[in-house]
């Protein structure tokens, strides 16, 4: 009960890193959405060479384990002369590492739209981004949507790793706590509950968009 | 009004290949404005290349295509880059056999899409026209919906109101009751006959013999490329002139 009552004492801490946490994620779901669909499009490149530069640079992020990514790129670039605070270095990671799964999760969704309705826009009139943002990006995002939202789930508990680097995050905030008063038990059970509820959280969302993309499906 | 004595469309010697493949050779077919062309043929015989032609969703080898008398896919004598044939298209309406209606947008989304990103044309107006031509084909309860809950016949009125939604100065149908039950085929013939009446140039590439033969103002028949045959319905389902459209109907209108 004591070590509950501890952690209770504290749970502006957790709720500062819980923030850090939320934002942290939601930085990095719009980012490697945006890189992730950047990817998709290089990866479908008419020009050979983009694509199979692409595809090994997809693959080969996919291949590491992420806190090896952090590592590389927090204490690995310094030596090379590239230096990012642990903020910068964390967010850019995090953006990286996912945009590489964002990128395969549109690429298949992109491959999978039917021509036909792709086509049915040319002969109505459309072209262009035109037909790019009205035809074909709305059929995009709710055929890649429900795999992007499980995304978010992943990228949220990464963004946990990033307490090697001292990026004050739920995690973190969790470790410093335990240390501190050691109630390891009490605190990091803490952060698990709290991880737990936002997981629940992001499924509903997602569950939404499944929903909303069913109702839209070909 | 426009001028009667141009034709809405004319196509004079169009050819079409596809690799070594003939699929057009010399093709020549002029329908008069509010008039009703059917085209006739087996399969494989380059009816549906020879509508994408007309709508430059595909590119002719040679020959030209004219839209009331003016010269399309080109302007001033130079070919016309994708990006600039957007209006020629959008004066077309088209609807195709397996509907392609958009997935993502419900069915008054998927009519008022074109006239307000196409056109530019405001969205009280659309959705007005849009009420209107759906209550048209008859699938007015489910302006709401999206094109996966409608039958195969829904949809495709569906797409028909998405076509008229333009004000196109032709229609161009291809094939467009091939992927229907047959005993959903008559809801979506009953609203072309309603166009046909109504003075729509349209142009459409069947198998339905009974539609053409009451419904056409004017037949071509196709086989292997060519047009072999062409003339008023009476006198091609009663009296055809060659031994190909003999056997053509002989197999289809058991």
């Amino acid at each position: 009960m004591h070590d509950i009552r501890i952690v209770l004492e504290h749970y502006t801490d957790f709720l500062a890193g819980l923030e850090n946490t939320l934002w942290l994620s939601a930085a990095t779901l719009l980012l490697a959405s945006v890189l992730g669909c950047i990817f998709a499009g290089l990866l479908l490149s008419p020009i050979a060479v983009v694509k199979r530069c692409t595809a090994i640079l997809v693959d080969g992020l996919r291949c590491i384990p992420f806190l090896l990514l952090v590592y590389l790129i927090y204490y690995g670039l310094p030596q090379v002369g590239l230096r990012f605070d642990r903020w910068s270095a964390g967010l850019g990671a995090l953006v990286l590492y996912h945009s590489a799964y964002i990128g395969e999760i549109v690429r298949g969704a992109w491959t999978n739209l039917s021509k036909d309705q792709i086509e049915a826009g040319r002969a109505f009139g459309f072209r262009g981004f035109l037909l790019f943002r009205r035809i074909v990006l709305p059929q995009l995002f709710f055929a890649s949507a429900p795999l992007v939202g499980n995304q978010a789930i992943y990228i949220m508990k990464d963004t946990a790793f990033l307490e090697i680097i001292t990026v004050p995050e739920l995690t973190f905030a969790a470790a410093s706590i335990q240390s501190t008063y050691f109630v390891p038990f009490a605190s990091f059970l803490a952060a698990v509950l709290l991880y737990w509820i936002v997981t629940i959280l992001i499924e509903q969302g997602v569950l939404r968009i499944e929903r909303a993309a069913d109702l839209r499906r070909a | 009004m426009p001028d009667s004595s141009v034709p809405a469309v004319e196509v004079k010697a169009l050819s079409k290949s596809f690799g070594s493949l003939r699929v057009l050779n010399d093709v020549n077919v002029t329908v008069p404005s509010g008039t009703t062309l059917c085209i006739l043929g087996p399969s494989g015989s380059g009816k549906s290349t020879l509508l994408r032609c007309i709508n430059l969703l595909e590119t002719p080898d040679a020959g030209e295509v004219y839209l009331r008398g003016q010269r399309i896919g080109f302007a001033d004598g130079v070919r016309q880059k994708e990006a600039q044939l957007w209006s020629t298209r959008a004066r077309m309406g088209m609807v195709f056999q397996h509907f392609n209606l958009w997935p993502h947008l419900t069915v008054l989304g998927n009519v008022i899409e074109s006239p307000m990103h196409v056109l530019r044309r405001s969205r009280e107006e659309s959705i007005a026209k849009a009420k209107a031509l759906l209550e048209k084909v008859g699938v007015a309860d489910k302006v709401q919906q999206f094109p996966h809950t409608l039958s195969g016949g829904q949809k495709q009125r569906v797409a028909i109101a998405r076509a008229l939604a333009m004000e196109p100065e032709v229609l161009l149908f291809d094939e467009p009751t091939s992927a229907l039950d047959p005993e959903i085929v008559g809801e979506v013939l009953g609203v072309m006959r309603q166009l046909v009446r109504e003075g729509m140039t349209m142009i459409v590439v069947t198998h339905e013999m009974a539609f053409a033969h009451e419904a056409a103002d004017a037949i071509v028949f196709m086989d292997g490329g060519v047009v072999v045959e062409t003339g008023p319905p009476d006198e091609f389902f009663t009296r055809p002139k060659t031994e190909r459209a003999r056997l053509f109907l002989q197999r289809y209108m058991r």
